[in-house]
């Protein structure tokens, strides 16, 4: 019997089926139907418990080629009935299995609706996620560690590379990336339009990017608050104008908060493979995956930053462009895994704008 | 944004209800109308189904119940200039008349535009050639195929690719004519059969990839290019059988993300390919073994699935299709369950389920075995929070003997028998399969010889071992709560555990509800759908009491019983009727509350009732919905013997049924009480007798006199009601009877063959108001739902008419009913007799009250309240005739299943109906023959005749009038002797020419056939065999002389090049007399 105590004091109690042990974490729901595996091992959910609410998970098993990373960072996962016996061709062990070795909690047999419904109304809580039945001495000491939990600043390094190391040596685009926590699939989608990509620790500085010569930096997705990453956006704000930068979802983020706008914590986040953004200059729409927990605030922004996506649920901002400085970013993931591949085309655009871009820059670098 | 030049729009419907088109365009058809109506659009629309809702005049603006061809559709666009028409929503039926109005330049002479998807999107998609053109001009894989016009060109294609090899003939609904072939013998039949049924001569013959997941998704698109799915749904059979026959799970649970989102894409590609606009559907096949997956079909239109999706999700499909066709965009309609954009995907947080309803349990002798060619009439569906709890649910809301998945007789079989049967791709593969698994047999091998996922046999298998546990565990209530999640019924546990129910109800255990609400709890939605579970939260209670502290003043709730999935002998009308009694309910000031398990249904639609319970039509389920509601009382008379049925078990359970009393619906149905009931007001019947015996059942023949009506006592609705002439025939059938079951008598009774009437009428207890009386064109021994129907009367005397309003009365007054009463006499030699009464709604009522004017249901309903139906404003008795004549004929669905005679009996066969409507009856007559889609030719061709002794001299008149009107007729020897006698030239032909016959009707070169059977279902009979392969070819067989008459009389009009006119059915109503002495 493991249990889940939330922050308001909110006790539930369920089988569990991942490692042994207890952990804090905060704890989001997310809507997608498919695609367990790449939600597990996408560093963004870095010290969080995610709760499925498709019912039920693990049908497909474990497989060796949808990682979103080599180690997942999430610290638990609650689902409402866990699959005992997976089948797929290319399923290599279960997902009780995987949570086991990779030292992750995990509860089943949870009305995971009526959970979801608490953190709907409640908003994000925070919570401890353990494999062992818990008495009442033990629910009061945890309450108190969790008020005091939150998802420290520390965590970009944590999931980041330690090691600069390069992907796709062959590519055409060189390209700097900086890794925040980044979904493998992020890489792919640019290794597979041509690019070189050189990935950075989350601890470098601007100086080191800027020197290397590179034709174009892309910030990758990561977890936590993004206003708490002030070394980050500080190198950010140095390297503006001065290369071209991509965001995405984090990365997205801290490029707001260098080019002068702030950041929000919404009250459940955004996570699923169904969110509806549209394209504010062509008005198309586009069916997005999505993993965050901060949205830009769009009345902040400044006039330099033209807001280019939207979301279509609750107005928040999804993109924005400062096309004079070849700045652009989306919250979302057109790289997708998990959820649709609508947004790829995003990565086309950039590409293409990289192209183009490194001439524009080089006549700026040429005149300094 | 909405194209503001529309002011009138033109929706067609999709016609009678066949295998392959059901309900499903009803609902379509009617949110459709809806959505018109709210952007105060007017709509005129046109359908030849009288049993819809869609065709009542609240629903639509101008309502035109005419025959759905080319020259009627022609007519009312002359007449009524709408700017737009919707084709998109009224299934195959709808696509293809656009198609022809479309060729025939008939709206772009009228300047209509077809809204939606445009003609060259719907042809290159329905075009197997041009789809096959574009798929590969776009990269998405087909399977190896050929487009055949011929026998010759198929067996090229068999030569280079082998068997098996599947058959779609273009242009069909539900497949029609198509099939997998393994050997030639079968390639050549399927073939020349395709070839023949499809209407451009068209098959695609295609390598078979049997075997492959069957995964389909709906999409919505506009032109704005947003694409998006409302869900993706996996077959549990794989490809090979029909999705329409296929077990079906929404949304897919054996693909992973990759295989979801290359799917996902790959449907988003074609249809912004094809350039369609609104709902949609893709069917893919996926390699189990590989990512290799091939495009097998698209629906340019909304379809069957999209039905399922809508209810699956809680998404609106057909409603926001037609907001897109009237010029929206996706983003700028809102998503009415949570307020949000209707352009996102919605997310799910439970299991659907979906069996199909088919029709063997009354053609026990039909070919069961399923493939390409659709056979079942209806579905149901279940939600529950895990796959086994909806799939458990799933099966017990097929409303079959059996709830369970075990102990259907399998369990005879030993392990080899039973493994060798497994092979055999049938209705009952899942129960043998469950049979298997009970056995301990492995799942891999079941595995490799079903072909069905590992996974899915895995979950059949968590259910098979939690009987096992059931009946070897004690019953702990932690046990007791995991079978309830598992969707276990408490009478199965009980049976399993020898418990009590006493014992269950001591671990205090309840049911509890969660709402479908399109986004899995992501927004606060206010979506009055729900769905039982255990062991988790309860949200119903919580969404009852919001509503009530939303009105003025407190109001009671009301459940209304629906009819279930839709099958011979309970269709659509019965929704019709729930559907009306929900309305109704909330016009009067009560909360409706509908429990129904059909997801094809109007009453489905939760927009309809209050709240909406989607669960099966079980007592355990019902009951759980009642205690939670906690209702004023139930409706059972509007939902069918479905409803009827439960009547018993929630009176044990102390639950008012409201209207007409539990008591009066078993004096009904109780032969004796019934008997006596009728002697006591005075009322002749049939004589008859319940016998045991062959000896006995020849002693009461001896009494009542040949012919006799006879008929097992254990079942109701007419199944295996027969007419016997002799001795011989009788104990064939006794002999047969006894055999199934010796418990049970078997039921004689004297065979009356004179006029049937039909009457429904509504009381209050005190009086009855009927709207009308229907006469039988078919004289008694042809089931009512079979018969074709006249209203008004045109052969009955004033005074009998006053006789039948008097023996209704008499009968409503006895009895007590307060709502619906149907009652059908027989006439002969001017003495009438009661044959039948049914103390609920009939298969008429939306009939009558669409001729008649009077909302049936809703005085009904009122009467049901207390209210009197002198208030109705209609008067008392019979009301006065309307100035139109209705013609009803039945429509039957014999292409689709095989070896099923298609003799009219006493047991009903049709699976829907249309109506013909004019000023007088010969021109009704005429239309209602059209609209049943019969041919009229001015070259006479050959008829074929061949009949029974006893009908050789009531068939004489019409056999004259056939030569008469110059049909050259073709005899078998006994007819062609009596022919000759009579002086009728007639060719003979042996009944053992059947081959030369058959292919004169491949040629189609016989115009129809008359054929009355002998008696026995003898499949090596004839007579038999004739009509079966005349049914193949489509040629109409008419197998009682009267409906043959009648086929003579529209022939006469159509002869007289009778030029129709077209009217809506409330004009008709209003005409006067004028247009008859025209």
């Amino acid at each position: 019997m493991g249990t889940l105590i939330l922050q308001d004091g909110t006790v539930i109690k369920g089988h569990s089926f991942g490692a042994i042990g207890g952990y804090c974490g905060e704890v989001v729901f997310n809507t997608s139907m498919t695609g367990y595996q790449e939600i597990l091992t996408d560093l963004s959910y870095a010290k969080q418990i995610v709760v499925m609410t498709y019912p039920e998970i693990g049908n497909y098993g474990i497989n060796d080629f949808d990682f979103g990373a080599d180690s997942p960072a999430l610290v638990g996962l609650i689902v409402k009935n866990n699959c005992l016996k997976e089948n797929h061709y290319k399923s290599t062990e279960s997902l009780s299995n995987y949570l086991r070795s990779n030292n992750i909690i995990a509860l089943d047999s949870i009305d995971t609706r009526s959970l979801v419904e608490k953190i709907r109304e409640y908003g994000t809580m925070n919570g401890f996620i353990t494999s062992n039945d818990v008495d009442d001495e033990f629910i009061k000491e945890k309450l108190t560690e969790l008020k005091e939990f939150s998802i420290k600043k520390d965590v970009i390094y944590d999931v980041s590379t330690k090691n600069r190391y390069i992907y796709n040596p062959q590519g055409k685009i060189n390209m700097a990336f900086l890794d925040y926590g980044a979904k493998k699939s992020i890489l792919n989608s640019l290794a597979r339009r041509n690019c070189k990509l050189t990935v950075y620790p989350s601890s470098t500085t601007a100086r080191e990017i800027l020197d290397n010569g590179f034709d174009a930096l892309f910030l990758s997705n990561g977890p936590g608050d993004p206003s708490s990453f002030k070394f980050q956006i500080e190198q950010l704000k140095e390297m503006l104008g001065k290369i071209p930068i991509f965001g995405i979802c984090l990365g997205y983020q801290l490029l707001a908060l260098a080019s002068g706008a702030s950041t929000y914590k919404l009250k459940y986040g955004h996570r699923g493979g169904n969110h509806p953004v549209i394209n504010l200059e062509n008005n198309k729409v586009i069916i997005t995956s999505q993993n965050h927990g901060y949205a830009v605030d769009l009345e902040s922004i400044p006039k330099i930053m033209r807001p280019t996506y939207k979301n279509l649920n609750d107005d928040t901002l999804e993109g924005f462009e400062i096309s004079s400085l070849g700045i652009y970013a989306v919250q979302f993931h057109p790289e997708a895994k998990p959820g649709p591949d609508d947004a790829a085309v995003i990565f086309d655009e950039w590409v293409n704008i990289a192209q183009k871009d490194i001439n524009r820059f080089n006549e700026v670098k040429n005149e300094r | 944004m909405k194209d503001k030049s529309l002011k009138k729009v033109l929706v067609i419907g999709s016609g009678p209800i066949v295998i392959g088109q059901a309900a499903e365009f009803d609902y379509a058809g009617v949110q459709a109308c809806r959505a018109l109506k709210e952007e105060n659009i007017e709509v005129v629309l046109v359908n030849s189904n009288p049993a819809t809702i869609m065709t009542d005049e609240q629903i639509a603006s101008r309502v035109y119940i005419e025959p759905l061809t080319l020259e009627s559709l022609t007519y009312i666009i002359e007449k009524e200039r709408p700017q737009g028409l919707i084709a998109s929503l009224g299934g195959q039926t709808a696509l293809n008349l656009a198609c022809e109005l479309y060729d025939n330049k008939v709206l772009e002479k009228y300047n209509v535009r077809l809204l939606g998807t445009k003609i060259s999107s719907i042809k290159e998609a329905e075009d197997r050639e041009l789809f096959k053109e574009l798929m590969e001009k776009i990269g998405e894989p087909v399977p190896k195929s050929a487009i055949v016009s011929s026998y010759e060109e198929a067996y090229k294609f068999y030569e280079e690719i082998g068997f098996p090899i599947i058959i779609r003939p273009a242009f069909t609904l539900g497949g029609a004519g198509g099939g997998i072939a393994r050997n030639e013998k079968e390639y050549e039949e399927i073939v020349y059969t395709g070839l023949s049924q499809s209407p451009i001569n068209q098959v695609l013959v295609e390598k078979s990839i049997a075997g492959f997941k069957e995964i389909e998704y709906e999409v919505i698109r506009d032109s704005n290019d947003t694409c998006i799915i409302i869900c993706n749904m996996e077959n549990i059979d794989p490809i090979g059988i029909h999705t329409g026959d296929s077990f079906v799970v929404a949304p897919s649970q054996t693909l992973t993300n990759n295989e979801y989102q290359m799917l996902r894409t790959s449907a988003i590609k074609i249809i912004r390919a094809l350039k369609i606009e609104g709902g949609c559907n893709v069917q893919f096949a996926l390699d189990t073994m590989s990512n290799q997956y091939y495009v097998i079909e698209v629906n340019p239109r909304v379809s069957r699935s999209s039905a399922l999706a809508s209810k699956a999700t809680g998404y609106p499909i057909a409603k926001i299709t037609t907001k897109i066709a009237i010029g929206y965009n996706l983003h700028e309609i809102k998503n009415p369950i949570t307020n949000k954009t209707a352009a996102f995907e919605p997310a799910l947080d439970y299991i659907v389920t979906k069996i199909p309803k088919w029709p063997f349990d009354k053609f026990s002798q039909g070919d069961r075995i399923l493939g390409t060619k659709m056979k079942a009439t209806g579905e149901i569906m279940a939600i529950g929070r895990t796959f086994v709890s909806s799939f458990k649910k799933a099966v017990t809301s097929l409303e079959e003997r059996y709830t369970g998945l075990l102990y259907r007789g399998f369990e005879e079989l030993n392990n080899d028998e039973l493994l060798t049967q497994l092979f055999i791709q049938d209705d009952r593969r899942i129960f043998r399969l469950a049979q298997a698994l009970y056995n301990n047999n492995d799942i891999n091998k079941l595995c490799a010889i079903t072909k069905i996922d590992k996974w899915f046999i895995s979950k059949i298998k968590e259910i098979v071992d939690m009987e096992k546990e059931l009946a070897h565990k004690e019953l702990t209530k932690s046990l007791y709560i995991k079978a309830k999640e598992f969707g276990f019924l408490d009478e199965e546990i009980t049976k399993l555990t020898q418990t009590t129910i006493e014992t269950l109800r001591k671990f205090n255990v309840e049911a509890s509800f969660r709402v479908v609400d399109t986004c899995a709890a992501e927004f606060s939605a206010s979506t009055p759908y729900f769905y039982s579970t255990y062991n988790e939260a309860d949200e119903a209670a919580k969404y009852k009491q919001l509503a009530q502290e939303s009105y003025k003043k407190p109001k009671e709730n009301i459940v209304v019983l629906g009819s279930g999935p839709i099958r011979i002998g309970q269709g659509i009308e019965f929704d019709y009727c729930s559907v009306h009694a929900a309305m109704e309910l909330t016009k009067n000031g009560y909360e409706a509350v509908m429990i129904n398990s059909n997801p094809e249904t109007l009453s489905t639609d939760f927009d309809i009732a209050t709240r909406l319970y989607f669960e099966p039509m079980n007592i355990e389920y019902v009951m759980n919905v009642i205690k939670k509601e906690n209702p004023k009382g139930v409706l059972v008379q509007f939902g069918g013997q479905t409803a009827i049925n439960l009547a018993e078990k929630l009176d044990q359970e102390g639950i008012k049924i409201l209207g007409t009393s539990l008591k009066s619906i078993n004096a009904v149905e109780d032969r004796k009480v019934f008997e006596k009931l009728l002697k006591e007001l005075g009322i002749p019947q049939p004589k008859g007798l319940a016998v045991n015996t062959a000896t006995q059942a020849l002693n009461a023949v001896k009494e009542l006199g040949y012919p006799v009506l006879v008929r097992p006592s254990y079942v109701i609705g007419g199944r295996g009601m027969q007419v016997v002439y002799n001795d011989e025939e009788l104990l064939t059938y006794i002999t047969e009877a006894l055999k199934f079951s010796n418990e049970h008598p078997v039921l004689i009774d004297q065979y009356i063959e004179g006029q049937e009437v039909e009457l429904d009428a509504i009381s209050d207890g005190r009086d009855i108001l009927i709207p009308g009386i229907c006469e039988h064109i078919e004289r008694a021994g042809v089931h009512s739902g079979d018969s074709m129907s006249i209203y008004p009367s045109q052969n009955i005397s004033r005074k009998n008419e006053k006789i039948m309003t008097k023996y209704a009365a008499k009968i409503a007054q006895k009895l007590n009913i307060k709502g619906l009463m149907n009652i059908q006499f027989i006439i002969k030699d001017d003495k009438v007799y009661v044959i039948e009464v049914n103390p609920r709604a009939s298969r008429t009522v939306p009939i009558m009250s669409k001729v008649t004017g009077i909302p049936m249901v809703d005085i009904a309903l009122r009467a049901i309240l207390g209210k009197s139906i002198k208030r109705a404003g209609f008067g008392v008795g019979l009301y006065k005739k309307s100035n139109l004549v209705s013609v009803k004929m039945p429509i039957f669905s014999w292409q689709k299943l095989n070896r099923i005679d298609p003799a009219l009996a006493p047991e009903m066969k049709s699976t829907g109906e249309v109506l013909g409507i004019d000023t007088t009856y010969k021109k009704a007559l005429y239309k209602a023959f059209l609209a049943g889609g019969h041919k009229f030719s001015k070259s006479k061709q050959r008829v074929l005749v061949s009949l029974n002794d006893h009908c050789k001299k009531p068939a004489l008149p019409m056999l004259k009038k056939l030569f008469k009107q110059g049909f050259f007729i073709m005899a078998t020897w006994g007819t062609h002797k009596f022919l000759e006698k009579n002086g009728i030239p007639s060719k003979m032909i042996e009944k053992f020419m059947i081959d030369k016959l058959q292919k004169r009707m491949k040629n189609g070169r016989l115009s129809f056939i008359i054929n009355t059977p002998t008696t026995g279902k003898n499949s090596q009979n004839a007579g038999f065999q004739i009509r079966t392969i005349a049914q193949m070819y489509g040629i109409p067989s008419f197998t009682s002389i009267d409906t043959a008459s009648a086929f003579l009389v529209a022939y006469k009009v159509f002869d007289k090049n009778t030029q129709l006119t077209y009217d809506t059915i409330t004009n008709y109503r209003k005409k006067k007399f004028l247009d008859m002495f025209k």
